[in-house]
């Protein structure tokens, strides 16, 4: 107890100046799980502010938060009053109904917020949105320009014949990167380039997987292609890998989150001639689909069913000021904000791009999670050349009917 | 006279000793003395993917500190981000593991090691049977109950369970232990009119030690490095100092806070330095040859 | 000793065993033999940032009326067990029965997840295992020869691979191996291959991800050999030297005896730890190229959306029987050593 005082007596003194105690709240306990990154930690910590005359405010910011937000919502009184989601976690929350509809409360506290800020299913609002991200292409124009190609590629055959030409020109050996980490990075790669297609994961209005088709075969192949231009380690490659290549200048064309383009931007970590050469666009587009192959993803704010209706409202007050333009306006390059007050800057262009492009959001299935899993654990077989596309896509369907079945969505 | 025919070897066999231990040592030591001379560079050198040598001369450090060495990480990490809180945790769960731990299991073990009876047997075979268990499966099972009765984030759970999980081995290690001090030591004892507590308490604790030093070292051990317990089971506010380096990795390897981890992980050595230097002297001499020959 | 007597001086250590151990793994058994409730669904609009579409949804109303009625889930027998993620019945059936013969039909077993992850559990648990206890005796004779006084920096720095914090010491040593990394870039030279990469090769990541296990576990078997090396009963010794013996002979007849109970140890952990194996596969980023069973547990339960608990427990409860399996021929020479403790 003592030292959770100090700390929180710490964080007060640091942001205290800003924030009005209470920000308007009579009292409550206010408590939050989120994932950790400099744009969470902006919001919770002007949550934090909150704090004081009678409430509290408590977060845990941690990467592992999926693992334990379904069993701390689940118990009762839940452990946090709420929990910052995106596309794919609201859904496992909804499926055991551990988040509330936030209707009345967006009615009364919620004036500040834009309409498409709102998350609804069916009619009910479940979360409040206040970023976006998507994967989406970096290029370096000055590579680009010395092995003679002209402007940003804008389809992914576009990205193959541009690499061909560095790698002919003799600049660099392995100019193309993807988040292809064997596992959930690489799935969401295979992910990005099916929604491309247009194609549906699932028959329609049922949980069967519907991947081992044409579109499944030819993504296979796109990405096979692709990372015949990648670094042989790039199973390994997390979204901290590629960065990290591409600040040393490795990478001519890269794949990646549009959350990581500011801190790529700025003057930390790299030199000035990566900087200055780097534009971000549009994920883009391949075969004979315009929509660029890249899904949009957004992170938001759940507040618990299983807390009491005085801390729920403490909880959404306080995230509405962690939220607020205010804060947006003081960590404008941190993400690319859902809110009004947010300024575009070259950081945001390709996100911007990509959703102005028609990318269709991360599926919100309650069962994509399962498919997802499977996919990253089957298809590297087929990218290291040991199988077959259609057996690799074979397998990820048995996989995921097992997996399904376990969870109640098959029989 | 004996000792002189002990020492006595044969300038080959000594080179080979020699040869052996100092290839182990470079093996051993090489990655942290890299650790060590990386903390003072940025993550640009530390993690250089341009050119390894970059570790070595500290050409980003150069231009972004404008010196050759940086001591950033090291005030980001216990200044900026309090990891010193994070140590004060961790030096309160390792000490409260060791001691618990060393204490069950240290009667447990004599227990196991003087019973005789075939369920003694039985029960250690059991205790490896659990010791399989994936910590994994079982803190994940932990966490529903936790949360449900109010137990989760709290030390004192964190420690309870480290204790339980490394139980099976403890026991198993001291009851080894045991097995190699003579049962005529505390039998004589038990003649002289002892109970078996009292000839456990006097005659074998004063010669327990060196087993329990090294089951004391693999429970500190345990404790100081565990992950999955800590993780999964502490707020943020109780974070010890392994989640705390893994929060400054993140999701997202914020610039600097990479540098942050680093300088964490060699101040979290350095009083394993001092810890073992003492330690080495217990196991040397803490057995002294006249009480085992009783 | 008395039953009474063992009783309680047992009994603190029992408790928290059962409490923590004990009943977690009957609640992991029962649930890896229920499987969740069937879903209810329902098509709804979901709306967001991005515009409107039709999707399904679980209706939690359903689905919680179901789980009040059976909170356990329904019964699923030993299904999950022999479902294609785990043993895999069905699909062994009919690789063996469309194979030409065994060439043919391992690597359509090994294309199943559960028996790609056993073989590289089994061989990681046989390679590393022996290495380890053979190095960490040879450290341990070799470190009880030196002077005193570098015997304490030499412990500390032979302990450094086992006490640095797993995390960040993967985390290093995979730089390290990076193509660009010093090792990796050392390697490149040495074999003279500028394409040479430890990562992108299933057998160089074999190679490493047991390099490392021994690497890491060495210590362990050095530091409880050396501590039984200090209780070597010197009037034995000297006993040996006296008649004669030579230093091999005292290390084959005296040393080797007395260390004994200790290898047996040493075995029964690290055969457990090596097959429990997984912490490598995920600093490394190996899973490409090397899974474990245990490593299968964790991706179960760790990082994605949705934790498969039954899943987690079916592999749980089969990596148990396994260690058991392993184990039986440590134990049996331990029953022996043991009654022979009771004459």
């Amino acid at each position: 107890m003592f030292l959770k005082t100090i700390t929180f007596a710490g964080a007060f003194a640091l942001l205290g100046s800003t924030a009005i105690a209470g920000c308007g709240i009579s009292g409550g306990n206010v408590s939050v799980l989120s994932n950790d990154f400099p744009a969470i930690q902006a919001v919770t910590s002007a949550a934090a502010a909150c704090a004081g005359d009678g409430v509290t405010v408590e977060t845990n910011l941690t990467k592992d938060h999926k693992d334990i937000m379904v069993a701390a919502l689940t118990a009762n009184p839940a452990q946090y009053s709420s929990v910052v989601v995106s596309n794919s976690t609201l859904v496992t929350l909804m499926n055991d109904g551990l988040v509330r509809p936030l209707d009345e409360m967006v009615a009364k506290h919620g004036a500040a917020l834009s309409k498409s800020q709102l998350i609804t299913v069916n009619g009910k609002v479940m979360a409040v949105a206040f970023m976006a991200n998507a994967q989406h292409l970096f290029s370096r124009t000055d590579v680009l320009e010395a092995a003679g190609v002209e402007g940003i590629p804008a389809t992914y055959e576009d990205v193959l014949a541009a690499a061909e030409k560095i790698r002919a020109a003799g600049l660099m050996d392995y100019p193309v990167a993807l988040n292809t980490k064997a596992g959930w990075n690489l799935a969401e790669e295979f992910v990005n380039m099916y929604m491309g297609t247009g194609a549906d994961f699932f028959k329609s209005g049922t949980a069967e997987a519907a991947v081992n088709n044409e579109n499944g075969v030819a993504t296979l192949e796109m990405l096979k292609s692709l990372v015949a231009y990648s670094n042989p380690d790039y199973l390994t490659y997390d979204s901290n890998a590629t960065q990290a290549e591409w600040e040393a200048g490795n990478l001519a064309l890269a794949t990646m989150w549009g959350s990581r383009g500011s801190a790529i931007l700025d003057d930390e970590g790299s030199t000035a001639e990566v900087v200055s050469g780097t534009v971000l666009s549009a994920a883009p587009t391949w075969g004979n689909d315009a929509r660029p192959a890249s899904t949009l993803w957004w992170d938001g704010i759940a507040i618990s069913t299983n807390v009491s209706d005085e801390d729920a409202e403490a909880t959404f007050v306080a995230m509405m000021n962690g939220i607020s333009s205010d804060v947006v306006k003081a960590n404008n390059d941190a993400a690319v904000w859902l809110d009004g007050a947010y300024m575009p800057s070259p950081a945001s262009a390709g996100v911007s791009g990509t959703a102005a492009g028609g990318a269709a959001p991360y599926p919100m299935l309650p069962f994509m999670g399962a498919l997802h899993t499977a996919l990253g654990a089957e298809i590297t077989d087929f990218l290291q050349g040991s199988e077959s596309a259609e057996q690799a896509l074979a397998d990820v369907e048995a996989a995921y009917t097992a997996a399904a079945k376990e969870q109640g969505f098959l029989n | 006279m004996m000792s002189d025919i002990v020492h006595r070897r044969s300038p080959v066999l000594n080179i080979i000793i020699w040869g052996l231990v100092l290839v182990w040592i470079v093996a051993a030591g090489f990655p942290f003395l890299w650790t060590l001379w990386g903390s003072f560079k940025v993550q640009g050198d530390f993690f250089s993917k341009a050119d390894w040598t970059n570790a070595v001369y500290g050409v980003r450090t150069q231009i972004e500190t404008g010196g050759a060495f940086t001591g950033k990480g090291y005030y980001g990490a216990w200044v900026t981000k309090e990891f010193w809180l994070a140590a004060l945790n961790t030096s309160i769960v390792v000490v409260s593991v060791v001691i618990i731990s060393l204490t069950l299991g240290t009667l447990g073990g004599y227990a196991l090691a003087r019973s005789g009876k075939k369920y003694a047997f039985y029960l250690l075979m059991l205790a490896l049977v659990f010791r399989a268990m994936p910590h994994i499966t079982l803190v994940s099972g932990y966490l529903l109950p936790f949360f449900e009765w109010n137990l989760w984030g709290h030390l004192p759970t964190a420690i309870i369970v480290m204790v339980a999980i490394n139980q099976p081995f403890t026991l198993w290690m001291l009851h080894s232990f045991f097995l190699n001090i003579p049962k005529d030591l505390d039998e004589s004892a038990m003649v002289d009119g002892c109970t078996r507590f009292q000839a456990f308490r006097h005659v074998i604790v004063p010669v327990m030690w060196p087993g329990v030093v090294t089951t004391g070292l693999f429970s500190f051990l345990l404790a100081y490095n565990d992950f999955t317990v800590t993780a999964t089971l502490l707020s943020q506010a109780n974070q010890t100092m392994v989640p705390k380096i893994a929060s400054f990795l993140g999701t997202t390897q914020t610039e600097g806070n990479v540098m942050f981890a680093v300088a964490a992980v060699v101040s979290a050595t350095a009083p394993l330095f001092v810890l073992i230097l003492f330690f080495q002297r217990q196991i040397v001499s803490g057995l002294t040859a006249g009480a085992v020959k009783g | 000793m008395k039953n009474r007597t063992f009783f309680w001086f047992i009994l603190p250590s029992l408790i928290t065993m059962l409490l923590f151990i004990a009943l977690p793994i009957v609640s992991v058994a029962v649930q890896s033999v229920h499987i969740e409730h069937e879903a209810v669904m329902v098509e709804v609009e979901n709306c967001g940032p991005f515009g409107c579409k039709q999707e399904l949804q679980v209706d939690v109303e359903e689905t919680a009326k179901l789980k009040e009625e059976r909170p356990l889930g329904q019964f699923n027998g030993l299904g999950t067990y022999t479902n294609r993620n785990h043993l895999a019945f069905t699909e062994i059936g009919l690789a063996w029965q469309s194979s030409t013969g065994f060439v043919d039909f391992m690597p359509k077993a090994l294309n199943l997840p559960f028996y790609r992850a056993l073989a590289f559990t089994l061989t990681y648990t046989f390679v590393v295992t022996p290495l380890v206890i053979i190095f960490g005796f040879m450290i341990a004779l070799g470190v009880n020869t030196l002077p005193k006084r570098i015997k304490g920096p030499t412990i500390f720095i032979s302990l450094l691979p086992m006490i640095v914090t797993p995390l960040i010491g993967s985390l290093i040593l995979f730089w390290m191996i990076d193509a660009n990394g010093i090792l990796g870039a050392t390697l490149q030279r040495i074999f003279d291959d500028p394409n040479l990469s430890l990562k992108a090769s299933p057998t160089l990541t074999w190679i490493m991800l047991m390099v490392y296990g021994v690497w890491h576990s060495a210590p362990f078997a050095f530091i409880v050999f050396y501590a039984g090396l200090q209780t070597v009963p010197a009037d034995t010794m000297e006993a040996a030297m006296i008649d004669g013996a030579s230093r091999w002979e005292r290390t084959r007849y005296v040393v080797l005896p007395h260390l004994m109970p200790l290898t047996v140890f040493i075995s029964l952990i690290q055969l457990m730890d090596n097959f429990r194996v997984f912490e490598p596969i995920v600093s490394f980023s190996a899973q490409a190229s090397a899974t474990s069973l245990s490593w299968i547990i964790y991706n179960d339960l760790v990082g994605n959306e949705s934790q498969f608990f039954g899943s987690a427990g079916a592999t749980s409860v089969l990596t148990i029987i396994g260690v058991s399996i392993l184990l039986i021929p440590v134990l049996i020479r331990t029953w022996r050593d043991f009654n022979q403790k009771l004459v």
